[in-house]
């Protein structure tokens, strides 16, 4: 049979979690990579500030330190068994990292250096309840140097890393081939189909362990910062397969965005010292997070701006903020890492890059000026639900999918519950994505190949043949920017019924007229404009997932914000959402608890990590 | 938030542009030729926005590569205006004229429009050992590099294999054999790592005939990289690491226990 593969492992995605996997299942077990970007060119690239392990170069920290920030940080809706793994697996993942040669910026030591990221805490020393609120000592915890770096680039480096160390260890590439259907059979994954972009052939690879590690889905928004690439393709084709997607209605903005474009301006801005400010001139985090400021969790910082530019105090009374990193600012609030003085060529040896998007896209130097920003579509805290070796389930019993795997933002463990914090997507990829890989190849020396159901690309081959032969009424582009746009307006930082139902029922008529799309490039060389179209409807059965979840969730609890249920509730959503098709257009909700650790104190079995009322 | 069409910090104007892009599709075409398009743009809009209007809303045969937009990955290096650059880097108030000329890169084999096959390129790549060799027994915790080992070559850690360099590159077009600006920059970010152990092996590579002696320092790599590296100095540097047979990347420091 022509196009026809088989391998013991296939991994569809060569981000960091996708390589990161195929590093491990390729020790033991035949592996390959289906990607639809070359290697290099995944988003993980794109990730700046740092990726966190509580290595204590700096100052004293602890994995236990992480574990309870990425608790509080998602706002309890964290699985906690998968959040100690996270914290205690990174710091021998940092290691590794290092050892394969990931050029991590250096402490006078000689050792890796770490840096202060939102959310990431440790107790503070000098606590006093007494204190006045406002002062230092009032601070029951005070942020840490946590996050390990390589300049504001640290994404680039892993990805870089990664795939040098693929090509050393001989992993076999299909470099742009874009996935359209998984093979499913009797409940079981036993491969995908995917199109070879530069041919438009369809190929059948056939797997005992296949990965989803397609990354995110940010593009469902108008401004977003993330690549054009990510459509989420690996959930949305399991969600035709009527398999479930988790906790999609959780989506975070992340605060600092370049105005208009969304272009990543990174957390490490104010972990560095870095300030957001608004038109009176005023660091206006002060008043919604007293303790950490603009240290805050995302979510927290995002909504503040809207409230911000909601009270009129946008720039110029316009729909953005300030971030400012100028050395007189951090001097004159004492900001810095350390408290002590910092100048210009400190700053810009520490953010080079973001210093030059600033420069590029909005011509403003932020060595000598603020920066406007606005928050932006970032990352899915949702996605495919996974066990901890990355077993993709089926329901909310934790039943598995026999050959199925997700690792990276295309899955949810959940390590990130309700809001990630800052570096913890980098963490969850090396943790998650090693976890994976070495499950996979288990999986695969188990089990002998089952056999393909006859024509597995029938499905394919229709789907293509009729975006092919339809005509082309009005573009396709209409559809994806209402998307957009719905989705940035009515399931963005702040939702109600309203705007949720508008939302809903915006996405549905989409999704029809979507059904009537025909592509103009009817040839078979990289027709793009296929591929776009595909990505499209992924995109819109995400939507779905999304606003579904969000209407579903009558409370506010880390990034999904209800005006019209501003209180977080834990006695009726303490549990994880599991959207998933009910018939050709519905969706249903389901839900599954949140996996809570316990402990004994006084002879008494509690809560290892008790709720509280989640403030920075 | 209602988005504003216009710059953060003033209105602008829009510019009626005419697009220029060289078309070949292998499928229809003999060989390829100029299309035009009329595209309306603001100036701080990208060329690849520009072209991204060309392919939603007129013609979305058109064959380009792009992610992530704003000059991290490398997809989307094209020659605009006679110069390699990557798309998403180009802002439109910054061209000179109303007029947008967009042809693929030169040098390796154009598949379809803007697209051309990479292989070759990360062939070449490939072919420099292009990862950390170091098999004495790692510590448990990291291998320590002094700050100033580590500077020595944080210049071409930034590489994003975008091709701009390489297909800059007079000796390329001449010698498609040639191993390229890129991949000497990639045999340099391990050559001089304090922790790596096999610059003599990258270095015989690159003393091949198709190795880094092709190069005539016409400086046109450093002059299109999109990540600002001084990729002529690079390559210097190893010709000099070749020509003395010393790798100054300090003195290797005791690893960590």
């Amino acid at each position: 049979m022509n196009n026809y593969h088989r391998f013991d492992c296939l991994i569809v995605g060569a981000g960091g979690a996708g390589l990161m996997a195929a590093l491990e299942s390729s020790k033991l077990a035949g592996t390959a990579v289906v990607t639809k970007l070359y290697p290099t060119r995944s988003h993980t690239g794109a990730a700046q500030g740092g990726i966190a392990a509580a290595l204590s170069n700096l100052e004293e920290d602890s994995w236990e330190n992480h574990a309870y920030d990425t608790i509080k940080g998602g706002d309890f809706l964290v699985d906690q068994t998968a959040a100690e793994i996270l914290a205690k697996d990174a710091i021998e993942c940092i290691y590794d990292l290092e050892h394969m040669g990931l050029p991590f910026d250096r402490t006078p030591a000689g050792k890796i250096s770490q840096r202060r990221f939102g959310g990431h805490t440790k107790p503070n020393p000098d606590y006093d309840p007494s204190a006045t609120p406002g002062t230092p000592n009032a601070r029951p915890r005070i942020p840490v140097m946590r996050a390990c770096h390589s300049a504001d680039r640290t994404g680039h480096m892993i990805l870089q890393t990664l795939y040098q160390q693929c090509i050393k260890q001989g992993v076999t590439f299909f470099d742009e081939f874009h996935m359209v259907d998984l093979i499913m059979e009797d409940g079981e994954c036993r491969g995908i189909i995917a199109i070879e972009i530069a041919t438009g052939q369809l190929h059948t690879f056939h797997a005992k362990s296949v990965l989803l590690a397609t990354g995110g889905y940010g593009r469902i928004f108008k401004v977003s910062s993330n690549a054009y690439a990510l459509t989420g393709d690996g959930p949305a084709i399991a969600y035709r397969h009527g398999l479930p997607l988790e906790d999609m209605e959780f989506y975070q903005f992340h605060p600092t965005g370049i105005y208009r474009l969304g272009i990543l301006l990174s957390e490490a801005c104010r972990g560095d010292g870095g300030v957001m400010i608004n038109d009176k001139g005023e660091r206006f985090m002060e008043k919604y997070a007293p303790n950490l400021k603009d240290l805050a969790s995302r979510d927290v910082c995002s909504r503040s701006i809207y409230q911000e530019v909601r009270g009129g105090r946008g720039i110029g009374g316009r729909d953005f903020v300030y971030l400012d990193i100028r050395a007189d600012t951090i001097n004159r609030l004492g900001t810095s890492p350390t408290g002590g003085k910092v100048d210009s060529k400190w700053v810009e040896s520490r953010l080079p890059d973001i210093i030059e998007f600033a420069r590029t896209y909005l011509g403003v130097d932020p060595i000598h000026e603020p920066v406007p920003i606005q928050p932006t579509a970032h990352y899915g805290m949702g996605g495919l639900p996974t066990d901890i070796w990355g077993r993709v389930l089926r329901n909310v019993q934790g039943d598995e999918v026999p050959g199925l795997y997700s690792a990276g933002e295309s899955a949810c463990v959940s390590v990130h519950g309700a809001n990630r914090l800052g570096t913890n997507s980098l963490v969850d990829l090396v943790v998650y994505g090693r976890r994976a890989g070495r499950d996979m190849a288990r999986h695969a020396r188990e089990v002998p190949f089952q056999p393909l159901p006859a024509k597995p690309e029938t499905r394919s081959k229709e789907q293509i043949s009729k975006l092919l032969s339809q005509p082309v009424k009005s573009p396709w582009i209409k559809i994806r920017d209402e998307m957009q746009r719905v989705m940035m307006d009515d399931c963005g930082v702040y939702r109600t019924a309203e705007t949720l139902e508008n939302a809903r029922s915006t996405i549905a008529r989409l999704k029809e007229q979507f059904q009537l799309v025909g592509v103009q490039d009817k040839g078979s060389v990289f027709n793009t404009g296929l591929l776009e179209v595909l990505e499209l409807g992924n995109l819109l059965d995400l939507a779905e997932a999304t606003v579904a979840g969000a209407l579903a969730r009558k409370e506010s609890r880390g990034a999904h914000s209800r005006e019209d249920f501003v209180d977080r509730n834990d006695e009726q959503y303490f549990s994880h959402t599991f959207a998933s098709r009910d018939g050709e257009n519905g969706t249903k909700v389901d839900y599954r608890p949140v996996d809570i650790l316990w402990t004994e104190k006084d002879g008494q079995k509690v809560p290892k990590y008790p709720l509280e009322i989640r403030k920075y | 938030m209602a988005q504003s069409a216009t710059s953060p910090t003033a209105s602008s104007e829009v510019r009626h542009l005419t697009v220029r892009i060289m078309r070949f599709n292998p499928e229809i075409d003999d060989r390829p030729h100029w299309e035009q398009y009329p595209i309306d743009a603001e100036p701080w809009d990208r060329v690849l926005d520009v072209i991204q209007k060309v392919k939603w809303y007129h013609d979305d045969t058109l064959g380009l590569r792009r992610s992530c937009a704003h000059g991290v990955c490398g997809s989307d290096a094209m020659r605009i205006n006679g110069r390699n650059q990557l798309a998403c880097k180009v802002l439109v108030k910054s061209l000179g004229s109303d007029t947008i000329t967009v042809e693929p890169i030169l040098g390796l084999p154009v598949i379809k429009d803007l697209i051309v096959d990479m292989k070759p390129f990360f062939d070449h790549y490939k072919s420099v050992m292009p990862f950390l060799v170091n098999d004495d027994p790692a510590p448990t915790t990291e291998r320590l590099q002094s700050q100033e080992e580590r500077a020595i070559f944080d210049e071409t850690t930034k590489c994003i294999l975008c091709a701009c360099c390489t297909t800059a590159c007079p000796p390329f077009w001449g010698d498609r054999k040639y191993v390229g600006p890129a991949a000497i920059v990639n045999a340099h970010r391990f050559i001089f790592d304090s922790r790596d152990r096999a610059a003599s092996d990258r270095l015989e590579i690159l003393n091949d005939a198709e190795g880094i002696w092709r190069c005539r320092t016409v400086f046109n790599c450093t002059e299109v990289c999109p990540r600002d590296i001084k990729v002529t100095k690079a390559i210097s540097q190893v010709k000099r690491a070749l020509l003395t047979g010393e790798v100054p990347k300090a003195s290797v420091v005791a690893e960590s226990s």
